[in-house]
């Protein structure tokens, strides 16, 4: 035993002693003493901010509040969630219907709230799926999915859903280039032939937000990456990142960092909207899906569109530009004064700031080296504004504070750099834990920031919480910028890999957040208005139940009559008209989910039995004092049992003998 | 130092105001209490609420009536018989003559307080144990379901 002591002890010193050195390199160093004052939010009291953070390959969005970084709800948008019924319920599965049939998951990167003059208007979030390419549109009264659109000829819908100021239109570019048109089953290695890019212009209407593809831009095969609107002088015009013109179609990591530069496309949208006036644009054949879900009758509809109208800025001109920008570019990102550019190369050391002023100018002049197939490159240097020397490694996204300094993000250097865009100097520098990917300041890419944090939304957790396996939660880290130097006040983990995210201040939105829903307004097919209209109906071998939820039963809540492998339909209504009373409902041996039901609410639930027997039914969400007397039973009978279609709601034997 | 003496301060600052605020509350709520149960100001027979004084005629207002059942089929039957029998909450029969009108429609208007404040309807809650739900009705949609249930207790 003896040497096996020392060994250990030997171990426990070298440790320790390793622990000290590290120790300068540590978060807990890092904290200052009011850090935990600065992040506290009391019992009871509200957030100063809602925090709309992207889940990544949850598929979902998190809210947060801020800054006590307490998780407030997870809003399900491209993925099914059975603990709401999302995608489960016969109200909801619509949502999820896409030109490829129904897809239970997507990966959701970026958030964008909707914006008037330039300001968030607390209406809308945005967000985008990657992977089968839509724009969801989420209703910030209800905090639900309100509406999804999906994008053709897209893959990997990552430079999107940014918006204009005035939400006039969301975004939407392509990550991957694809085979467009007709003939798409061609050889992977014919990229240069055959690939094309798109971006998407979403119009949303100004009263009711319903989306519809105004126009797509059909673009030489790129990898698009990220964008950003311009704004007061630069509105008009939208940026977008792009890598990979080398125009590789294998081994990308290599391939596509050959060139010394790519580009950010500049894109005049108000003279495509012109070309489009003008009868410019060709309608193209594609099919893709368009998803609504409707308030009033609590059901979601998707139908299916054929048409989408392209224009070619190779032939109309003076759509698109190219800027080249150095290394790969990832994040674009634009000043609230709409002046100034910030393209962040993911492999470059320094950061080119662009000029809107100088763009329009080098357009006017020609300052141009050439083309891109078919699109005009503008000189490098007659686009520059300045670039920001050694700022840190791997730099990704900017927000800005609206007192004239830019915050940026570096992967690689695990940082955020605060510097000034006047002179490009660098200000502060602070560390992230670890490998920080987007960051976001309250309106940080709007005309008017409100700038009291900066939040880091990291890629690599290690050691920042109790470790649970080889899966870690991710990591967001709160800094208040108030001050000239950056100080970091609060971890927090988050749903999913968070990527873009945004924030907002509480009462923009608080006051408007629907509290329940008017039962007089229910427009579903099969409300149930009252225990008196509660029913069993056969039609053929379908079976409709319509039920009603009050604190604490359902009425009926004995069933008989179903049949094996009949399909039953629960259409539960919720009666309750105050806030913070939903009911569950849940059916044993169910394959799908459970129903969680507002007040006020319609929601129906498939079931079908696939044995006889009796099947108890319950609330699932805790109602009162008597919630566990919530539930009832449904008898199914096999096909040799000829038991008739009958329901009730407190009838027991007793009470019959009485009659 | 100094960083020591500002923690050491924050702690006391807080410590202070975490023993001083529900201290508070709870005294305004004991006033409270007192003053609304056991206060001549209180009247019991009216409860809290925004009814304090309500004019019914002798005979039934007929449309009131109708339009007071379809209030009860959707918001209120599920919990309340016409008859004596309890289900959830007490039958409807003979409520109009237990309770006054402006109890009844403060009761139906202000559930929450009534409850916290109202020693006939905890005494109820005590019987039922499901505290009533706050069906938000209107106050038009209120006198409604009294009138309906006046026709209940065979107004003419």
């Amino acid at each position: 035993m003896k040497p096996f002591n020392q060994t250990f002890l030997i171990i426990s010193v070298a440790a320790a002693s390793w622990l000290t050195a590290c120790k300068p390199n540590n978060a807990a160093t890092a904290v200052s003493g009011d850090a935990a004052i600065k992040a506290y939010v009391a019992p009871g009291k509200y957030d100063e901010f809602y925090n709309f953070v992207s889940g990544g390959f949850s598929g979902q969005m998190s809210v947060y509040g801020l800054p006590s970084g307490r998780l407030l709800r997870v809003i399900p948008v491209f993925s099914v969630d059975p603990e709401k019924g999302y995608g489960y319920s016969e109200n909801t599965k619509a949502m999820l219907n896409t030109s490829h049939g129904f897809v239970p998951w997507d990966d959701l990167h970026h958030t964008e709230l909707s914006q008037t003059n330039g300001e968030i208007d607390g209406r809308w979030v945005f967000a985008n799926a990657n992977n089968t390419p839509r724009v969801a549109r989420v209703d910030l009264k209800t905090f639900r999915t309100a509406e999804i659109i999906e994008l053709p000829n897209s893959a990997g819908n990552h430079s999107s859903p940014f918006i204009t100021e005035n939400t006039e239109y969301v975004v939407a570019g392509t990550r991957f280039s694809v085979p467009i048109g007709d003939n798409q089953d061609v050889p992977i290695s014919s990229y240069k032939q055959n690939f094309k890019g798109s971006l998407s212009f979403i119009s949303v209407d100004k009263t009711t937000g319903n989306m519809n593809i105004a126009f797509q831009l059909q673009t030489p095969g790129v990898n698009f990456d990220l964008s950003h609107a311009g704004k007061g002088p630069s509105h008009g015009w939208f940026f977008f990142s792009c890598y990979n013109s080398e125009q590789a179609n294998t081994l990308l990591e290599v391939n596509a960092s050959q060139r010394d530069k790519d580009f950010i496309l500049a894109v005049n949208w108000k003279k495509a909207e012109e070309y489009l006036k003008a009868g410019k644009g060709v309608k193209k054949a594609s099919k893709y899906s368009h998803c609504r879900y409707d308030e009033k009758s609590h059901t979601a509809t998707s139908e299916t569109l054929n048409e989408v109208t392209v224009l070619d800025p190779a032939v109309l001109k003076d759509i698109c530009y190219f800027i080249p920008c150095p290394k790969s570019p990832h994040g674009c990102d634009v000043d609230p004064s709409g002046e100034y550019i910030v393209g962040s190369g993911k492999l470059a050391a320094l950061i080119p700031v662009f000029s809107y002023t100088k763009i329009q100018k080098a357009i006017a002049d020609k300052a141009f080296d050439g083309e891109f197939e078919g699109i005009p490159v503008i000189k490098y240097e007659a686009a520059l504004y300045g670039e920001v020397q050694k700022p840190g490694l791997g730099p990704l996204h900017t927000e800005f504070d609206g007192k004239g300094n830019a915050y940026t993000s570096f992967f690689v250097s695990s940082e955020i750099v605060k510097w000034n865009i006047k002179d490009l100097k660098v200000l502060d520098r602070v560390p992230t834990y670890y490998s920080i990917g987007h960051l976001c300041i309250p309106g940080g890419d709007s005309r008017k920031p409100n700038a009291k944090y900066v939040i880091a939304y990291n890629k690599i957790t290690k050691d920042r919480y109790l470790p649970t396996g080889p899966e870690l939660a991710q990591a967001a880290q709160i800094f208040d910028i108030t001050g000239d130097k950056m100080q970091l006040i609060l971890d927090f983990p988050t749903i999913g890999e968070p990527h873009y995210a945004q924030a907002v201040s509480a009462d923009l939105i608080s006051k408007n957040s629907t509290k329940f829903y008017r039962i007089d307004d229910n427009a579903n097919a099969y409300v149930t208005k009252g225990e008196k209209e509660s029913k069993v109906v056969r039609e053929g071998n379908k079976v409709h139940v319509y039920a009603t939820s009050i604190r604490s039963h359902f009425a009926p809540d004995n069933i008989e009559g179903v049949k094996v492998g009949d399909e039953v339909y629960f259409h539960i209504t919720n009666l309750e008209q105050d806030w913070d009373i939903p009911h569950g409902f849940a059916v044993k041996g169910a394959n799908n989910a459970e129903l969680l039901i507002m007040p006020g609410e319609t929601q129906t639930l498939k079931w079908i039995p696939e044995k006889a027997g009796v099947y108890p039914f319950y609330c699932t969400d805790f109602c009162s004092a008597l919630h566990q007397e919530m539930s009832g039973y449904i008898r199914v009978s096999g096909p040799g049992n000829n038991v008739p279609i009958s329901f009730s709601l407190g009838k027991t034997n007793e009470a019959e003998a009485a009659k | 130092m100094n960083k020591m003496i500002l923690i050491l301060s924050i702690a006391v600052g807080l410590y202070a105001c975490s023993g001083n605020a529900p201290k508070k509350e709870a005294t305004a709520d004991q006033t409270a209490t007192t003053t609304e149960n056991g206060n001549p100001s209180y009247d019991p027979e009216r409860g809290t609420g925004k009814f304090t004084n309500v004019t019914v005629s002798p005979t039934l207002d007929n449309a009131l009536a109708t339009a007071g059942q379809k209030v009860y089929d959707v918001k209120c039957s599920s919990c309340h018989k016409l008859t004596e029998e309890k289900l959830v909450g007490p039958g409807w029969k003979d409520v109009t003559k237990r309770h006054k009108p402006e109890w009844i429609l403060n009761f139906v208007t202000n559930t929450d307080e009534m409850l916290q404040k109202d020693s006939k309807a905890q005494a109820m809650l005590e019987i039922c144990l499901v505290r009533m739900p706050n069906q938000n009705l209107t106050d038009e949609e209120a006198r409604n379901a009294y009138e309906f249930m006046r026709k209940n207790d065979g107004v003419k």
